[in-house]
């Protein structure tokens, strides 16, 4: 599968200066920006296979032509999984009926719950059990569930990733869970490490895609000594979190 | 002329959604006049109106607002149609859920906010299960799984409808709003109501859902404010 983003217009009404790009079933892509540049936006288009009917007027097509009416509007047929900015659950609802209910709607066995919670507990160190109430849940317990439940039920082949490090959980076995065998992830990201995780990066400034980095060699070397700091920092918020003291010999990576 | 009756609870987005798809209607060349139904107050004709489309406003005062909109229904029609509009979209006040004010022949939309959660669809009856078209608002503070667990319920209370995923911020939905609108059928002759409003005083409260006014009877509110007591 190729999904082809067709450029349209920007926050003043230009062409976007970046007028195509084809993404193929394997890739995985970032999406940096700074605030307010467009990159929540470029994620909806994906997300709904805008065809000029969003603000931006992008095109996105699969396979070079615009997907079935029907695949944009039933969630049976749609080949999108997102995972957004939101860190909390609004429905009033058990963890067991809200995720039998969402395999129903996908066309699933609601009997992937149990799998659903299994993944859950690996991504967060509190555990979410299946009578828990949705809303009752913690930031992290609620976005290794949106994690979990998009990595079993929305099992789908283009993923969309809206800023996982501000989840509060481990990011770079989530990005490895959601992205999967063969299939196209989007991470919108302002994590040098997940940046440089991906192949290329769509840069986005002022509603506009204005350019498309190849990550270098050079730059993933540079990603194996990010890998180690964010181990390493990883370990001292665990320190902190579990009430430690640390010492200066923690200081040396 | 075509007729659409939006409908949906209070702060769902109705106004936001009926202005971008007022937006996407002359983009394609169709001519809307717009009819906004409140209680006591508004002041969303003067945002309406900005968008060079003639507005006109109802307040029900002390008639049940959805009452008020169906015994208005041919005077908002005739007045549209005096504008010169292809279609007239009216905006219900959103406020009582036990009506429905769609008549048959008009194109019934109702507004719903998905952040009001998934139990929402069950509660609030005709609005939404006699509605041709879901628009469901705010999905971007909720999350995909909970955007489609919502559509689920939407689905079970009424197979039938065309659900629109919209945002009255960024306008997405509304030219696929506009689209529906723009293939729906023309009114013409006498309209019935889908569902029957609730017990209470005047004729249609009692069950009578003959739109036409020379079918009412009891103290009843024109569009220009007149108030007038029909009946023996």
């Amino acid at each position: 599968m190729i999904i082809t983003i067709k450029g349209g217009f920007d926050k003043d009404g230009l062409p976007e200066r970046v007028r195509s790009v084809d993404v193929s079933s394997g890739e995985v892509i970032g999406i940096v920006g700074p605030t307010g540049s467009g990159k929540s936006s470029l994620i909806s288009d994906l997300e709904q296979f805008a065809q000029g009917d969003t603000s931006s007027r992008r095109y996105v097509l699969i396979d070079g032509s615009p997907p079935d009416p029907e695949m944009r509007h039933d969630p049976r047929k749609k080949p999108v999984a997102q995972l957004s900015q939101n860190m909390h659950f609004l429905a009033d609802m058990k963890v067991c009926d809200f995720i039998c209910m969402h395999a129903r709607s996908r066309g699933r066995d609601p009997g992937l719950l149990s799998k659903v919670l299994e993944i859950t507990n690996t991504l967060t160190g509190e555990p979410v059990h299946a009578n828990d109430n949705l809303t009752e849940l913690s930031g992290g317990q609620s976005r290794a569930l949106m994690v979990a439940d998009i990595a079993v039920i929305s099992d789908s082949p283009i993923v969309l990733i809206d800023e996982i490090e501000n989840a509060g959980i481990r990011k770079k076995e989530a990005l490895r869970l959601l992205s999967g065998e063969g299939k196209i992830v989007l991470v919108v990201t302002h994590d040098p490490l997940l940046a440089l995780m991906t192949e290329r990066r769509i840069v986005m400034r002022n509603g506009g895609m204005v350019n498309v980095i190849k990550t270098t060699d050079e730059e993933r070397r540079f990603c194996d000594s990010l890998f180690r700091v964010d181990t390493w920092l990883l370990s001292l918020r665990e320190s902190i979190r579990r009430g430690e003291v640390l010492s200066a010999t923690e200081a040396v990576i | 002329m075509k007729m659409v009756v939006i409908a949906g609870t209070p702060g769902s987005g109705k106004t936001s959604v009926l202005m971008h798809t007022v937006k996407n209607l002359q983009e394609m060349g169709i001519r809307p006049a717009v009819v906004k139904i409140d209680c006591l107050w508004t002041e969303d004709d003067a945002r309406i109106n900005r968008l060079g489309v003639p507005v006109r406003v109802g307040l029900a005062r002390d008639m049940c607002p959805d009452h008020y909109s169906i015994y208005n229904t041919e005077e908002m029609v005739s007045w549209a149609s005096s504008q010169g509009a292809d279609v007239l979209l009216n905006e219900t006040a959103g406020l009582c859920l036990r009506c429905a004010p769609y008549p048959d022949r008009a194109l019934a939309v109702c507004v719903i906010d998905v952040t009001s959660g998934p139990n929402t669809p069950l509660k609030i009856g005709p609005l939404l299960t006699t509605a041709d078209v879901v628009v469901a608002t705010k999905g971007d503070l909720v999350s995909q799984a909970e955007r489609e667990v919502f559509r689920e319920r939407v689905v079970e209370v009424n197979p039938k409808c065309r659900i629109v995923e919209a945002n009255g911020l960024t306008g997405k939905g509304s030219r696929e709003l506009a689209d529906i609108i723009k293939y729906s059928r023309e009114i013409d002759g006498e309209m019935l109501l889908r569902h029957n409003p609730p017990l209470a005083v005047c004729t249609l409260c009692t069950g009578e859902l003959r739109v036409s006014k020379k079918h009412h009877r009891g103290v009843l509110r024109h569009l220009d404010g007149f108030v007038e007591y029909v009946g023996e």
